[in-house]
């Protein structure tokens, strides 16, 4: 039965309001006094009970060579992985953000004529099934290429994969769109370097002090007439006393 | 079987700004007005309080408070013929669903249209011929910006925007924008303050003989009470603007200028986290009898009413219409058909330059932080040797400096990745600074919305299909507002520029900036080119109005809320005063 189906029958169940009051529409009289926080905007600071999506070491520690050279460590900070940026990915993908729950998954998928539209391609698969696919592509083409796993090639090596993989020149199988692989990499790897530490990443602000962002502030009443002058803020996270 | 619910005198379809101002005029005038709205009540200190506001990555990369792409998508071609794909990841669409609409969340740049805006067909026949509008798809509103005078003026109080007026009842004054139409009284909070950048652009304009003006912002400059005895709180600078909430009660908001009284009104009922399916045509086939619902458990429902207002913003306005089969639906091909029609988005380019060593503090900003030169929009400047008309305000903008947002905005050549950009992003955060054109768009024949055959939403219900490519009017209008742009950015002293016009390649939904999409059910005084009568009421059902900016034949180079929400406080106030006494058609076609 579709959903559409579904809803009609339940319509039809549903005789008359008292019989159901759970299934009522909501309605809403005067401004609700409640002043706690609605469940769904809290905070949710990125669980350290261990990986949840990246669970095979293997994966893990190829993710870690890539971002690793997306931002390495060097005089203007730590490398993505010293940043926590592992740890911000896993917890993205194992939450609405890596199900997908705010995409539009449905059929029919012509993938052809949706990148011809859209300037690029698109996907039904969620961002954690393409991460869990791309980095198995990932050690498939370095064990059929230099006979190693991933982590182990070389900087040099990594650097010239990435390059290519920007390029489009990479060939990871029919399945995965490489170009697309390295999009959403970077993009991860720097949302993880910029984010609030709330979400597991930019360790001691790390990404924040990179640039001179001074994080979760909201007011600059007293900062807006001063003109091109370093003000020297000190960032602040939402991580109380981060 | 569905469940009927007792009959209300209006039923408002999406409690965003339009819906809310129009609640607040029919609850005032004593109309019993029951509201439905898709997504879930929000407010500042239980969704947005300022600990929670300060986060990019949920707000505005996670964009968690837009209405999800699996919730409802659109489709789009570039061009009749073409199959439509659908929109399945965000872009350039941002649709707010909670109570408050995406005025809870928009940036708050509060403009009027010019005069100009409202006449483009008149205007263009009478001072460069009509020869040249081939092409176009041009007609006037049927209102005129003097008509509009004091509804804007009603929503300037009730958001308490800031600005400086540049025409006070004829008054030039330089200090506003000398440009705009003749406003009867000044705006009720002084203009926002310059940020470094903003300085530079206003002294550089000014030095080229420009007329630069700080932009009208619903970030509101001080403490303020409104018209309906609601309180704000000045803004305080926090960058975290656009697609967040505000902690300060500083935005201008339905939330924060129009719930806390609509809400305790007795005949005002507010359903939330529900659907409308459609409107619900009766026999007679001259109006509506209410509309279907289905709830979030997904039971569906009837709600009769003397008066429906589709308030759903612009695409679900179109949609709605469709789906409710009240009008014809529009047919490029033959011209016919007035629901889809003059579909169009908004013509819009950024130049950004570097300054070497500067300190911009770009993290200091509102979302309407601006100062801006009109002296390029609308017809404001002679078109006479120029092959197109309209044109664009050119401002130099603080909004933000989210390191995300921001983390490729970098001088040319610089890689985005390894050290090289991080040595080039920790170089050039604090010394880029861009300025951004926002054009007119004109309408042409081949552009509309109409349902689409294969794709379908959450419950069954086609998704609105979108037909739209740039139109050569607006590429040459972009082309030569860009060089202007272009011009300032050099005499300001910057380098390595960046310019990223965006009418260079054929439109799709993933290479824009602008969420300002207009039309599809647009406003007129012919019923044969309209779907909406001067005051937003339907031609083919009198008792229903459609609220928004589809209701715009034409996009001006300004954001549109503060012409919507003059729309929705104009046919709110026809329908208590003229409709309810004497329900028909408010004017003949
Ligand atoms: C990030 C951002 C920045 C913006 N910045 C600016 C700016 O600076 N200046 C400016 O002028 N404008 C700006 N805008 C645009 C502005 O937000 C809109 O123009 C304005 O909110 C439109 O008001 P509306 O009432 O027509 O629609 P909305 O405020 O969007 O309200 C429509 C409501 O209808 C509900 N709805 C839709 N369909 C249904 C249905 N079938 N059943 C029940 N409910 C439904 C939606 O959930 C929504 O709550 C911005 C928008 C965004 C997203
Ligand atoms: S910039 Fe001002 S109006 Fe915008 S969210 Fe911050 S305090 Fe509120």
């Amino acid at each position: 039965m579709n959903r559409r189906k579904a809803i009609f029958s339940l319509g039809t169940l549903a005789a008359s309001w008292v019989a159901v009051p759970g299934l009522l529409a909501k309605e809403l009289h005067k401004v609700p006094s409640e002043t706690r926080m609605n469940e769904d905007h809290l905070p949710k600071p990125a669980g350290r009970q261990g990986y949840r999506v990246l669970t095979d070491e293997i994966a893990r520690k190829n993710l870690a060579a890539v971002f690793d050279r997306l931002i390495p460590a060097d005089e203007w900070g730590p490398s993505a992985s010293e940043a926590g940026c592992i740890e911000f990915i896993d917890n993205e993908l194992a939450g609405d953000y890596g199900s997908g729950a705010a995409l539009y998954l449905s059929g029919p998928f012509d993938p052809d004529n949706e990148k011809k539209m859209m300037g690029g391609p698109q996907f039904i698969s969620s961002p954690r099934e393409r991460y869990l696919t791309g980095l198995k592509a990932l050690e498939t083409w370095a064990r059929n290429t230099w006979n190693s796993s991933f982590h182990t090639l070389s900087d040099s090596r990594i650097d010239e994969f990435l390059t290519n993989m920007e390029a489009g020149k990479i060939d990871l199988g029919k399945e995965i769109d490489s170009r697309a692989l390295f999009e959403l990499m970077l993009q991860n790897a720097r949302e993880g370097y910029l984010a609030d530490p709330i979400h597991g990443g930019n360790k001691n602000m790390a990404g924040w002090k990179m640039i001179g962002f001074p994080g979760a502030r909201y007011d600059y009443r007293l900062y807006i007439e001063r003109r091109n002058e370093n003000l020297n803020l000190v960032p602040v996270s939402l991580i109380p006393g981060d | 079987m569905s469940q009927t619910r007792k009959k209300a005198d209006v039923v408002i379809v999406g409690l965003g700004w339009a819906g809310s101002l129009m609640a607040e005029e029919l609850t005032r005038a004593g109309l019993n007005v029951v509201a439905i709205e898709r997504g879930a009540w929000r407010d500042t200190s239980t969704d947005f309080p300022p600990a929670v506001d300060t986060d990019e990555l949920r707000w505005h990369t996670r964009r968690q408070l837009l209405q999800p792409m699996s919730v409802e998508t659109m489709t789009f071609r570039n061009r009749d013929g073409q199959d439509a794909a659908p929109v399945r990841n965000w872009s350039a669409f941002q649709f707010g669903w909670n109570v408050g609409g995406a005025g809870t969340h928009w940036a708050g740049m509060s403009w009027r249209f010019s005069p100009w805006d409202f006449q483009v067909a008149t205007q263009t026949r009478e001072r460069y011929g009509a020869a040249r509008m081939a092409g176009l798809q041009l007609q006037d509103w049927g209102v005129t910006y003097e008509d509009m005078e004091p509804f804007y003026d009603r929503f300037e109080r009730i958001a308490g925007t800031s600005g400086a007026a540049g025409n006070l009842a004829g008054r030039i004054k330089a200090e506003g924008n000398v440009f705009e139409g003749a406003r009867v009284r000044d705006y009720p909070t002084p203009p926002l303050k310059d940020t470094h950048w903003m300085s530079k652009y206003r002294q550089t304009t000014a030095g080229m003989g420009y007329h630069p003006f700080t932009v009208p912002s619903a970030n509101i400059s001080q403490a303020y009470v409104n018209p309906l005895d609601v309180a704000m709180g000045p803004c305080t600078y926090c960058g975290f603007c656009d697609f967040h909430g505000c902690g300060n009660f500083s935005k201008s908001s339905p939330q924060a200028c129009i719930l806390p009284v609509l809400m305790r009104r007795p005949n005002f009922t507010l359903l939330t986290e529900t659907e409308v399916l459609h409107a619900v045509k009766h026999r007679d086939g001259k109006t509506v009898t209410g509309v279907k619902f289905i709830t979030k458990e997904g039971v569906e429902g009837f709600q009769p009413a003397d008066i429906v207002c589709i308030t759903a913003y612009q695409m679900d306005n179109v949609r709605l219409m469709l789906l409710s089969q009240v009008g014809q639906a529009y047919d490029p091909g033959t011209g016919r058909g007035t629901v889809g029609r003059n579909y169009n988005y908004q013509t819009c380019s950024t130049v950004t330059g570097f300054f070497d060593g500067e300190h911009m503090n770009p993290f200091i900003g509102t979302g309407a932080l601006a100062v801006q030169i009109d002296d390029f929009n609308g017809d404001n400047f002679d078109h006479g040797h120029l092959g197109f008309i309209g044109g664009a305000g050119i401002m130099g903008f603080s909004t933000n400096g989210r390191p995300i947002q921001n983390m490729n905005t970098l001088r040319p050549g610089t890689k985005r990745w390894g050290s090289a950009w991080k040595a080039g992003y920790a170089r050039d955060y604090q010394t880029a600074s861009t300025i951004f054109c926002q054009g007119t768009s004109m309408p042409v024949r081949e552009a509309y919305l109409d349902l689409d055959p294969a794709y379908k939403d959450r419950h069954g219900q086609p998704l609105l299909r979108m037909t739209f490519d740039w139109n050569r009017n607006d590429i040459d209008m972009a082309n030569y507002v860009t060089e202007r742009a272009i011009d300032i950015m050099k005499a300001t002293g910057a380098k390595d520029l960046l310019v990223d016009n965006q009418t260079e390649r054929s439109w799709n939904p993933y290479m824009q900036h602008s969420s300002h999409t207009i039309g599809g059910a647009v406003m007129g005084a012919d019923p044969t080119t309209s779907a909406v009568n001067p005051w937003l009421q339907s031609w083919d059902a009198h008792n229903l109005f459609v609220v928004g900016a589809s209701a715009f034949p034409n996009n001006g180079g300004y954001n549109p809320t503060l012409t919507v929400g003059a729309l929705a406080i104009r046919a709110a106030q026809a329908i208590h005063r003229t409709y309810v006494r004497n329900p028909g058609p408010l004017v003949r076609g």
